[in-house]
């Protein structure tokens, strides 16, 4: 198979002329040695300045109540769900990559898959604020979990809402156990690596006195296989469980039972999109252009048409079954959407998320690394769009014409979701300086395996030179 | 290159992770613990009063009956306090120079009510209702305790909903004769869950809607 690969000519996963060493040394240099960049320091300060706009936001929100939000009657769930449903679906191309990726055998997950894994578990810390905070009286939350109270009560277990607390919930720790489980080996070089002692010591208290014996390696390998084929129908029912928040409601246009599926596709395409986003100036600004290749943003741009597809499918079921299903109240949704007051972000959103994504079928743009990036921050903002679709244009026209209404967002509901933005960037720059943003021995094993093809095939050690 | 950790923190570590175990597990059953403390609910917690008035005394000692002072138990969702005009029906003519009951003469004189303090204080959102327990047989005592042998008042029961629902789902083991129900000293027969049985029958109560929440919370 490998030699396969190799005879049809994509780009290697990692450019040749590495060996242990000097993927190591890349690698830790950025945590380690290098001096803290410039543009870190305003990168980070900017998204500093983002978290205390969101702090501001919750505070306010604390004070006075979800009242201060643009949510009336008709539309009760606004920016809070959206958001909510954005940042979750954004995070399940983390654990795709790191997951379904790793069972699939596909090595091109290496060098994306820590950064992907930490995305996840930052855009889970995102999400989750929201359903806390879109309670009126987020005080009470813990209601939600079954513990033996002097009330004596329970959650109900017929809830979607009470579903999202576990998925969300499991979801945030499983991906928290499988990427601290795959830092292990990587923490283990810092400490080893790292000079100054502060450092050897925080190292070292993280990486568990990890000595790299074969009796490690090997229950590793099985503990993290167990992790990736537990991981991997999380992913799927986590976003599910989400989609059931909207499919299993009575509304026209969430009562639908492609949601469940449907939503795990769209949170797959978003999340790529995302990963894109991440990984393009990453690798620019590092020079990890030998580690996340051209062949990379080549299969991520892949993967994001072949969801893109589903998708897009998707809408067109929606469209066919709301006329097919000769419902007028579903029939009227459709017409609602594409005509009514909220017609320009349906448009919107179908040329995000239809449209632009088929430049995709074109190799060139695959390989246009600026056309990539814009492309994912299109897909980015058309998947926002699509939540907003399904949560508002559903419900601000439902059965009843005397409860009409329009969601508008007020600034608060803006800060919120600003503010996220600034807690996920904030998070992850704090990620790139502190740990390894790639897997260190998953990237020697890669420089292993090539060396073996090497052998076999002396071709790609050509490039050796450059 | 020396060693980063000094050999005792293996120990340190080995300590911690086990302990993390009855760390957790001890922080747990301290929560359900505090939340069912006398601290949280107020059981046993004797309340001031501006009059240390004793129902050890009145009901104990004298033989009132609960009636006489809490007149509108049977008939009312609130069993009510007595107004200053009872205690004075016999403290007009009994330790009428009493110090003790200074408060009780300002109060009559001057027509302002004495500020009693409530011992048992439920939230505004339980609508309780005295008269319907009464009717349907369930004994002072078996909420209040044995209040005759009280000389301040103290709360004998938590009120938490977990506390009620446990007698709405079987109301038939505190059940008890209506004409008993006023009896400070009942004691329950050696057979009452037949008697209770029998009793939440011959009185009506639909057992599958005790539980719903209009009944209490409206």
């Amino acid at each position: 198979m490998p030699q396969q690969q190799h005879a049809d000519g994509p780009a290697p996963v990692i450019a040749p002329g590495y060996t242990y060493a000097t993927v190591t040394d890349k690698i830790s240099a950025i945590v380690l040695t290098r001096r803290t960049p410039r543009w870190w320091f305003v990168g980070a300060a900017l998204m500093f300045a983002l978290v205390m706009l969101l702090l501001y936001a919750v505070a306010y929100l604390l004070l006075r109540g979800v009242g201060i939000w643009g949510v009336n009657i008709p539309v009760g769930w606004g920016f809070a769900i959206i958001n909510f449903v954005w940042w979750i679906g954004i995070g399940h191309a983390g654990t795709l990559i790191s997951a379904i990726l790793l069972l699939l055998r596909q090595e091109w997950r290496t060098s994306i898959n820590r950064f992907a894994e930490a995305m996840t578990l930052f855009a889970v810390a995102c999400a989750g604020l929201f359903p806390l905070l879109h309670l009126g009286r987020p005080q009470l939350f813990y209601w939600l979990l079954p513990y033996p109270n002097t009330m004596g009560l329970w959650p109900q277990w017929r809830s979607p809402l009470v579903w999202d607390v576990f998925a969300v919930g499991t979801y945030a720790t499983v991906s928290l156990m499988f990427w601290y489980v795959g830092l292990i080996p990587d923490l283990a070089t810092l400490r080893d690596r790292s000079q100054h002692r502060l450092a050897q010591v925080i190292y070292g208290f993280l990486a568990m006195g990890w000595r790299n014996a074969a009796s490690h390696w090997q229950r590793y390998q099985t503990a993290y296989y167990l992790l990736a084929a537990l991981a991997t129908p999380l992913v799927v029912s986590v976003h599910s469980v989400v989609g059931l928040d909207f499919a299993a409601g009575l509304i026209p246009g969430w009562h639908s039972t492609i949601f469940p599926p449907y939503f795990v596709a769209g949170a797959i395409f978003s999340g790529f999109a995302m990963v894109m986003t991440i990984a393009i100036p990453l690798r620019r600004v590092f020079g990890l252009e030998d580690f996340i290749t051209m062949r990379h943003l080549n299969n991520m741009a892949k993967v994001m048409l072949a969801t893109g597809l589903i998708v897009a499918y998707g809408y067109l079921i929606e469209i066919f079954t709301a006329w097919y299903s000769g419902n007028q109240f579903e029939w009227y949704m459709t017409v609602n959407r594409m005509l009514g007051p909220y017609a320009p972000a349906y448009w919107l959103m179908i040329g995000a998320n239809v449209v632009v994504p088929q430049l995709f079928w074109s190799r060139r743009v695959r390989r246009h690394v600026p056309a990539l990036l814009v492309i994912s921050i299109i897909v980015n903002v058309g998947m926002w769009l699509e939540r907003f679709i399904i949560v508002v244009t559903s419900l601000h026209r439902d059965f009843i014409p005397a409860a009409w209404g329009m969601y508008v967002p007020t600034r608060w509901d803006w800060a919120l979701y600003v503010g996220t933005i600034g807690l996920f960037f904030a998070l992850l720059f704090l990620f790139v300086r502190l740990l390894p943003a790639i897997s260190i021995f998953e990237m020697r094993e890669l420089v292993a395996e090539s060396e073996r093809h090497g052998e076999a095939h002396p071709a790609p050690r050509a490039g050796e030179a450059v | 290159m020396g060693q980063i950790f000094h050999p005792s923190t293996n120990t340190f570590s080995k300590v911690s992770i086990f302990g993390a175990v009855f760390f957790l597990a001890g922080v747990a059953a301290f929560a359900l613990m505090f939340l069912r403390s006398s601290y949280v609910t107020g059981v046993g917690v004797v309340e001031p009063q501006p009059v240390p008035f004793s129902h050890a005394h009145h009901v104990g000692g004298l033989g009132l009956d609960c009636r006489y002072c809490h007149t509108a138990v049977e008939d009312s969702s609130f069993a009510g306090l007595p107004p200053t005009h009872t205690c004075m029906t016999c403290h007009s003519q009994i330790w009428n120079t009493s110090p003790m009951l200074q408060p009780v003469r300002e109060s009559y004189a001057t027509d302002q009510p004495l500020a009693w303090n409530r011992v048992h204080n439920l939230s505004d959102f339980v609508y309780f209702n005295h008269s319907i327990h009464v009717q349907k047989g369930i004994g002072c005592a078996t909420c209040h305790g044995p209040v005759d042998q009280m000389p301040l008042m103290w709360k004998a029961e938590p009120m938490t909903m977990e506390w009620c629902l446990d007698c709405h789902r079987q109301p038939e083991r505190y059940i008890r004769p209506r004409e008993e129900v006023f009896n400070m000293r009942y004691e329950p027969p050696p057979d009452q869950l037949a008697l209770g049985t029998q009793l939440v029958e011959e009185y009506g109560i639909e057992k599958a809607r005790l539980t719903d929440c209009y009944v209490c919370h409206r």
